[in-house]
């Protein structure tokens, strides 16, 4: 179980430039996550804190392929998102930075401020604010498992290194 | 309970029975492709962090033709990063400047049904006109997948569009794409495969389920999927590839289907995007009459040889407006030397069109031919995002090669079907 963190609540089809805004693109990612979101609410980005839970609609991150949009919510302190449902290479991207994707149908009954914990690895998401639990898609212990070191370079790294100490 | 072909080939690849939507397992990869723009200068630098080199040279491919041929040194660093990286790492699949990556990877024989294939490139879906399960990645996953030679998957259900009926004088697979961008949406089948079934699909050529297949990337799909037949044997044979055994590659009779849509190929007219989505999709007749100021005939989506053969259909005996231009942008080498020796080329160059570099080009505001603020351009590629081709005030509408050239003899946009024998007149 992970520790408690604050909902932010999104509505549908939050794509990568509302994520990572392509005019900032090009700029260090300090710079893009201080965007990250402006256009649907400019208040997320500096007062969002360390363990706070993003919650959206349909098809979260859809759009292009850019990892910044992940690496934006990291850098911001966020490792977990609960959505009704997430663009495809977003998902990969999101768990590859080491990031939890949860997938949860009753996604739109968390509301802004609602204190959230998740068990991934139980498909859970534990609504402490209102007292409901909500079932949400589990993740498989060696994505968990990849998540928690980090991401999947850091995954790696560590495996890899842990071959040359076996050697 | 059957499985369908993407179910088939997932749980192959993991060494498994069977497997269902929502399956999270780890895949052998076959096959991994890779271009200039997302490919060596984005993974090397994981590479070196983690120290180790490609797991097998010879299932890797790189392509250059984003940054082809260099406009400014630092394309040019770009391209010259990336011939070294082949080289010290001893991959012998590498076509520099050939073409489009997406075409020129079943034009020299790598795929076949049944592979397990990853691209790094949003457009990775068309290699699924081979009946293989192909998908685009991002560099973390791709430099994931040349280190341990897997990668995880979240098993995609798999959504079928059933097109049956003869398609008319003048209506190609683009407007088949058009028509379900409208109908589906740019998200309707988010994280699913879209397979492609019936009498139709079966009677059209390779190049031309390649663009069905190409954009289901436009329908947010994971995956374009058509079952190998007889026309995908003949066409990998005489690409020098291995045609597998297609009767093992194909979707059970009692697969689960997440949904079916129907098309009446007959029933379709022309189809024209509008900007800025292709999603805005509808009957050439509603945008009848915009000024075009640039046609472009390009991409991997709207320049393979049958596509020169539709453009040139069009323009056969007539000029280009001297009130437009048309830009022609050939997706390989391979396919400019075809057209010119079947006569194409030079009935296109006698309309008028000029002749560009094969690569990605003006589709994603890499290449020449970039657009200047309010000018609009009629497009064969796949996307019309705003800016995507030049400035952000440019309007990029999107059609098939028939449309396009007809477009460029009027000046506006223009029902091909007014300058092809047997069509309406």
């Amino acid at each position: 179980m992970s520790d408690t963190g604050k909902a932010w609540v999104f509505g549908d089809d939050i794509d990568t430039d509302v994520l990572a805004p392509g005019l900032y693109m090009k700029g260090p990612l300090s710079t893009l996550a201080e965007h990250c979101l402006e256009s649907v609410d400019p208040n997320f980005a500096p007062n969002v804190q360390k363990g706070d839970v993003i919650v959206a609609g349909s098809n979260f991150g859809i759009g292009s392929s850019r990892e910044q949009a992940v690496e934006a919510l990291k850098l911001l302190g966020v490792r977990t998102l609960v959505a009704k449902s997430f663009a495809g290479i977003f998902f990969r991207n999101t768990l590859n930075f080491g990031v939890v994707a949860l997938a949860c149908e009753d996604a739109g009954k968390i509301r802004p401020g609602d204190q959230i914990s998740t068990n991934p690895a139980k498909g859970k998401i534990t609504n402490h604010s209102t007292g409901e639990t909500y079932n949400c898609d589990p993740l498989p212990a060696q994505l968990l498992e990849m998540v928690i070191d980090g991401g999947l370079v850091e995954h790696l790294e560590k495996k890899l290194a842990k071959k040359d100490a076996d050697q | 309970m059957g499985s369908t072909l993407a179910e088939k080939i997932i749980a192959k690849a993991a060494g498994r029975e069977s497997v269902k939507p929502g399956d999270f397992v780890t895949c052998d990869v076959d096959l991994a492709m890779m271009h200039d723009s997302g490919g060596p200068r984005r993974v090397n630098p994981i590479l070196t962090r983690l120290g180790t080199k490609v797991w097998d040279p010879d299932k890797v491919v790189v392509i250059t033709d984003h940054f082809v041929p260099p406009v400014d040194a630092m394309s040019a660093a770009i391209l010259d990063m990336t011939r070294k990286w082949v080289v010290e790492n001893g991959i012998d699949n590498f076509y520099d400047m050939q073409g489009i990556c997406h075409v020129v990877l079943p034009e020299r024989g790598h795929l076949s049904p049944g592979m397990f294939v990853v691209g790094g490139d949003s457009h990775s879906p068309t290699g699924g006109a081979f009946g293989c399960f192909m998908f685009g990645v991002g560099a973390t996953d791709m430099a994931g997948v040349l280190v341990t030679g897997h990668t995880w998957v979240k098993t995609p259900g798999t959504m079928r569009v059933d097109i049956n009926g003869d398609l008319g004088v003048g209506v190609s697979a683009k407007d088949i794409i058009l028509h379900l961008c409208a109908r589906i949406g740019m998200g309707g089948a988010e994280y699913q495969v879209v397979e492609y079934t019936g009498d139709t699909v079966a009677n059209l050529p390779m190049t031309e389920r390649m663009t069905l297949s190409n954009m289901a990337a436009e329908l947010g799909a994971q995956a374009g999927l058509i079952a190998a037949d007889e026309t995908t044997s003949a066409y990998i044979r005489a690409a020098g590839g291995d045609a597998g055994d297609p009767a093992q590659w194909q979707s059970d009779a009692d697969a689960t289907y997440l949904a079916t849509h129907a098309v009446d190929a007959a029933a379709l007219t022309p189809y024209v995007a509008a900007p800025h989505s292709p999603a805005n999709s509808a009957p050439v007749d509603e945008h009848k009459g915009v000024v075009v100021h640039q046609a472009y005939i390009g991409a991997c989506t709207g320049a393979k040889l049958e596509d020169l053969h539709m453009a040139a259909s069009v323009l056969k005996g007539h000029k280009v407006s001297n009130q437009t231009r048309l830009l022609l942008a050939p997706a390989s080498t391979r396919i400019t030397a075809a057209a010119a020796a079947d006569g194409t080329l030079a009935a296109l160059t006698e309309a008028g069109a000029i002749l560009m570099p094969s690569g990605c080009g003006a589709c994603a505001g890499y290449g020449a031919g970039i657009l200047a603020e309010d000018e609009v351009c009629i497009s064969s590629t796949a996307r019309n995002f705003q800016g995507r081709m030049g400035a952000v005030s440019s309007k990029v509408y999107l059609g098939s090669p028939y449309t396009v050239a007809a477009s460029a003899i009027a000046g506006h946009i223009t029902d091909p079907r007014e300058f092809l024998n047997g069509g309406m007149a």
